[in-house]
């Protein structure tokens, strides 16, 4: 366990860097967890990041990777409807790494 | 060393899914749920049955401050998107269904309006009919 810490705040986090509390979040949290996965963040990366944080204050869960390929896919267009896609932005996996930055709860299932 | 082969291209189920049990008090009601989430990645047809105290688990209007549990009542709404897109896309070979045991229902005083989601209202025998019917019955 450990925290962030961004513009004197600290904000608790688990063992692998997921903060404890969703409501917590804000974006210059997320650029600076965003850093710590060795990510440069553009305006795609924000696009899957703003979408996560959607989804989640609605059904209050984070989507299993096929929902979120085809939600961006819609939302976005088909060049970016891609498993390919989501893992050139995060290498260490779309669910895994943009939840992450998203503030959200480590994802329980494996999809 | 064994080899194992698994050729699963256009295998069909019918899954039943369960749900018996109020939301809150045990696990089972959010474990179910997030198996038929999950079954959602292999495109089975699935039918969600709630009966019992499995009724109040869609029922509107959940409020879970007073007993520090998260309340899961929102992410019913995938299980309402999903069966959308599913009847909306032609490429998804998919039926979901609702269903609702109708004596449940009428025992605990509800009506369909009070719950959050569609949903398809069976009897008893009806129900009975279904499981019969299914490849494959997962309770909770």
């Amino acid at each position: 366990m450990g925290a962030y810490t961004v513009n004197g705040n600290n904000y608790e986090h688990d063992e692998e860097g997921y903060i404890l509390d969703v409501n917590n979040w804000n974006l210059d949290l997320a650029k600076v967890i965003a850093n710590d996965e060795g990510l440069d963040m553009s305006d795609e990366h924000w696009e899957v990041i703003n979408f996560l944080r959607e989804y989640y204050n609605e059904y209050q869960i984070a989507p299993a990777v096929r929902v979120l390929v085809k939600a961006i896919k819609k939302k976005f267009g088909p060049e970016k409807g891609s498993n390919k896609y989501l893992y050139e932005l995060f290498p260490y996996g779309p669910a895994k790494q943009a939840c992450k930055i998203a503030g959200l709860p480590k994802p329980t299932g494996c999809v | 060393m064994a080899e194992y082969q698994f050729d699963t291209e256009g295998v069909k189920k019918t899954f039943t899914f369960m749900n018996r049990k109020a939301p809150y008090g045990t696990v089972y009601a959010l474990e179910v749920l997030e198996t038929v989430l999950i079954s959602a990645a292999f495109e089975q047809h699935a039918n969600i049955v709630f009966a019992d105290d499995g009724v109040y688990q869609l029922k509107s209007g959940h409020d879970t401050t007073e007993i520090n549990m998260k309340n899961f009542s929102p992410t019913f709404g995938i299980i309402e998107m999903e069966k959308e897109d599913a009847d909306e896309d032609d490429d998804i070979d998919m039926v979901w269904r609702i269903i609702v045991e109708k004596e449940s229902m009428e025992a605990r005083g509800l009506t369909e309006d009070d719950f959050k989601v569609e949903v398809e209202v069976l009897s008893a025998a009806e129900l009975a009919e279904l499981i019969d019917s299914s490849d494959c019955v997962i309770s909770g």
